[in-house]
């Protein structure tokens, strides 16, 4: 690893003025994902700013009902609380089926949010990558494309955001609250990460020196009746196929409200607009299930080596929104 | 950078570069080395020791995360001479063949008792999972665990009550 130089940030003003004064400068939170990069030298960073002193490591309520994540809030941590277990469950199993024990008890929320994704070239300094490399070409589109994307990507990169935490953010409407060198802003959790287009060397909106402080999620009824389901190539540690994320709202059996995000197939979570708007205020039947996920993937542009999560996106998206859908006691298990 | 780190319960201050990763500094300034450096990448688990009471990665974790906290490696398992439980499983067991995810797997083992004292296999994997072996085909280090939990120390009610679950 090449040598740096490391501070350790007093407040969260201090810290993003201290990494927006530095071009090459980045913010340490739990590390998990930031120094294997630098080991593989894909991050090469010459001043640190160690967060995990900040005092953002609580989970409060606020008046309102709104839960507060604080972004150095463990995920293991988060994903055990009461608080998110009983009115967040998709967001607790979401948090449990990603990376493993000994990772969770180390990675933040604001680091799983910022996490960079996994491709096997963007990793690889040794092959091109428009990521780590703008304008050095796309390795992943002749190439090994089982993770990749299959909506929204370029020619320039085909890289999907490998967090599970995000999808199931972004299904529960949460929102980033964010401190930059000049102030503080909140941006919807749907609208923080970006895709890829002409920039796939940025992977969200937020610029340099942007600290995320916390995230919020704002009460709502259908969250605690969410769940995330995650096909992977092992039964642990392994990084989504395709996953979904769910809520749902019934009145009788018609779909009064519902969010959808998918994972593994884009640059982001992927907000399913598309089915939600077919499914809001129809019949929760297995054919508009079906119908709903069959129209979401219709813009699915698959590469070679991942036509199959076509089908396998449609067919896990019908069957969260069926077992979400059906009475009965054992939807109301929780991990 | 000046950091005090305690390992095992001894307090050790050294000046050391940022880049020093948590698993260097303990084998080779501390000079256990019971922890193992694997894969270097956080994927196979075999520099797991417990950062504050948790399990993590020692490779992924510089050094300078490390301090004012506490860590607690393999060869702070045993307890007045005594092995611990889970060590005294392995061996029993056959739990390992070339001893090299080992370390790791005890320390991540020793967690998962101390939490649940009764795992059932699948608990059992779930908590390894982020471990890798390429001798034991995964059965006997479940043996292992299972024997540990079978044959607690005489202390181990007292020990669990010291390390609270987080």
């Amino acid at each position: 690893m090449i040598p740096f130089d490391y501070q350790r940030a007093q407040t969260p003003a201090a810290a993003a003025a201290a990494v927006a004064a530095h071009p090459r400068a980045a913010f340490l939170g739990g590390g998990t994902n930031l120094v294997d990069r630098m080991k593989l030298g894909v991050a090469t960073p010459e001043l640190l700013v160690d967060i995990t002193h900040l005092d953002l490591d609580r989970i409060e309520e606020l008046p309102d009902g709104t839960v507060r994540i604080g972004a150095n809030v463990r995920n293991s941590d988060l994903a055990a609380h009461p608080l998110i277990r009983h009115r967040y469950p998709a967001l607790s199993q979401a948090l449990l089926s990603g990376a493993s024990g000994q990772l969770r008890n180390t990675a933040t929320t604001g680091g799983n949010l910022l996490q960079r994704t996994r491709c096997v070239y963007f990793q690889d300094t040794t092959t091109p990558c428009n990521k780590r490399e703008p304008g050095s070409g796309c390795s992943a589109l002749e190439g090994y494309t089982r993770y990749h994307a299959l909506l929204g990507a370029s020619e320039h990169c085909v890289a999907t955001h490998p967090s599970d935490m995000a999808v199931a953010m972004s299904a529960l409407d949460a929102v980033v609250t964010v401190q930059s060198p000049h102030g503080r802003r909140r941006i919807p959790l749907a609208e923080l990460h970006r895709l890829p287009g002409d920039h796939p060397e940025h992977d969200t909106v937020l610029d340099h020196g942007d600290l995320i402080t916390a995230v919020e999620l704002p009460p709502s009824a259908m969250a605690a009746r969410s769940r995330y389901r995650k096909v992977r190539d092992r039964a642990s540690y392994a990084f989504a196929l395709v996953s979904a994320a769910v809520a749902l709202d019934l009145d009788g059996d018609h779909i009064s409200d519902l969010r959808i995000a998918l994972g593994g197939l884009a640059h982001k979570p992927w907000r399913a607009l598309r089915a939600e708007e077919e499914l809001r205020g129809g019949p929760a039947t297995q054919e508009h299930f079906r119908a709903a996920a069959q129209a979401e993937l219709a813009a699915a542009r698959p590469l070679k080596g991942n036509a199959f999560k076509t089908d396998l996106a449609r067919t896990t998206l019908a069957s969260t929104l069926s077992d979400l859908a059906a009475p009965g006691p054992r939807h109301e298990e929780q991990r | 950078m000046m950091i005090t780190v305690t390992v095992n319960g001894e307090r050790h201050s050294h000046d050391v570069e940022p880049r020093l990763l948590l698993v260097h500094f303990l084998r080779d300034v501390v000079g256990l080395t019971g922890t193992h450096w694997g894969c270097d990448t956080s994927n196979c688990g075999a520099c797991v020791v417990w950062l504050d009471d948790t399990p993590v990665k020692s490779c992924t974790a510089l050094a300078v995360m490390a301090d004012g906290r506490t860590v607690r490696t393999v060869e702070g398992l045993e307890r007045d001479g005594e092995l611990d439980p889970v060590q005294r499983g392995f061996m029993e067991c056959h739990g390992l063949q070339c001893g090299f995810c080992t370390p790791g797997m005890m320390m991540t083992s020793r967690w998962l008792l101390d939490r649940n004292p009764d795992p059932s296999e699948e608990e059992i994997r779930e908590a390894l999972s982020g471990q890798l072996c390429r001798c034991t085909g995964y059965e006997n280090i479940v043996r292992s665990v299972r024997w540990a939990a079978e044959n607690p120390a005489d202390d181990s009610t007292e020990a669990s009550q010291e390390v609270s679950p987080s």
